[in-house]
């Protein structure tokens, strides 16, 4: 039974692997080139198992000690989080302790391929769900070691490669800004964010940047329901 | 930062992935507000807003006064409009930025 939804789940996850890979291996790469030992990329991806965030992380631990800050910035970035769970309320329902971890799991890729992706007639759905999870996870914890691993035996001037996670983010933007006609949700959080940085400087312009944006949706959100 | 708060920086982040994956399984049972079902339309492109402004935070105060950044970004953008593909766009960008800091603004 595992193995048949082992074989059915796999090629669903092949498309992600690549990017999964990639990005875990720079994500690596970025941590030990910053001074980290393998170790720290190979945990966090494993804990935390949200790319973006683990990315912001890097940036966290390099500043001063605020674990509030980091906790509060964590469930802004990951609040769609709460959306993926409330599409899967239903699917993850009766699959016994595996919704645990398929709970635990749910990045973005595998709550796509989760909510999307029928596994064929006769496949468990519960061991379908989890394996999509599972080998997502594998491939970016594979990705995030092997990358601090290279940082070792790789050594070329690695200044300004921390801007591989601007360049994830502002792509994210452009990919989203073509995914949605209502521009305002993308212009509030870049408007928000670059008024508070201006204001409260580079220290401390996210606790402040973050209520703008809740602040500006509770009008508009009053507006929507209007 | 020492290795122990390290450590629970890491731990805060981890438990606030962890709330927002497991809330709704925990309080909606049925229909989440109405509000906050708009905030789940709005809220992931606004972040994704601010989490461009929060890399780009330092850059206004360096030198170049972030004309490296800004030409990087030029480049993500055309290159994402020429090939559409989101991990060359991200792999390009790094590069040109990093030849820029490296070999031009000095």
């Amino acid at each position: 039974m595992k193995r048949k939804a082992f074989r059915s789940a796999l090629p669903h996850t092949l498309p992600i692997c690549v990017g999964f890979l990639f990005l875990g291996i720079s994500y690596g790469f970025l941590m030990r080139s910053k001074g980290f030992s393998f170790v720290y990329p190979m945990l966090m991806s494993l804990f935390i198992f949200a790319g973006s965030m683990e990315f912001v992380t890097v940036e966290l631990l390099l500043s001063a000690f605020h674990p509030l800050h980091a906790f509060l910035l964590t469930l802004m970035v990951n609040a769609r989080h709460l959306f993926y769970g409330i599409s899967m309320l239903e699917k993850y329902k009766g699959v016994g302790l595996k919704k645990l971890y398929l709970i635990f799991g749910m990045c973005d890729e595998s709550f796509t391929v989760n909510c999307t992706a029928e596994p064929p007639e006769g496949v468990d759905r519960g061991w379908f769900m989890l394996f999509v999870t599972a080998l997502n996870q594998a491939y970016w914890v594979a990705g995030a070691t092997l990358g601090g691993l290279a940082g070792y035996v790789i050594h070329f001037d690695t200044t300004g490669i921390e801007f591989v996670m601007t360049a994830l983010f502002v792509v994210m933007l452009l990919n989203q800004w073509e995914d949605r006609r209502d521009h305002r949700p993308a212009l509030i959080g870049l408007g928000a964010s670059a008024l508070c940085l201006a204001l409260f400087g580079s220290g401390g312009f996210i606790l402040p940047a973050m209520a703008l944006i809740l602040l500006c949706f509770t009008l508009t959100g009053r507006e929507a329901a209007a | 930062m020492s290795t122990a708060e390290r450590i629970i920086t890491i731990a805060a982040v981890v438990l606030g992935t962890m709330v927002t994956r497991f809330a709704p399984f925990l309080i909606f049972r049925k229909e989440p507000p109405k509000f906050v079902s708009y905030l789940g339309t709005v809220l992931p492109y606004a972040v994704i807003g601010l989490l461009v402004v929060y890399c780009l935070k330092d850059a206004p105060f360096t030198a170049w006064h972030g004309l490296p950044e800004a030409i990087a970004i030029g480049a993500i953008l055309l290159l994402h409009r020429w090939k559409h593909n989101t991990l060359l766009s991200i792999a390009g960008g790094t590069a040109v930025y990093m030849l820029l800091v490296q070999k031009v603004f000095l």
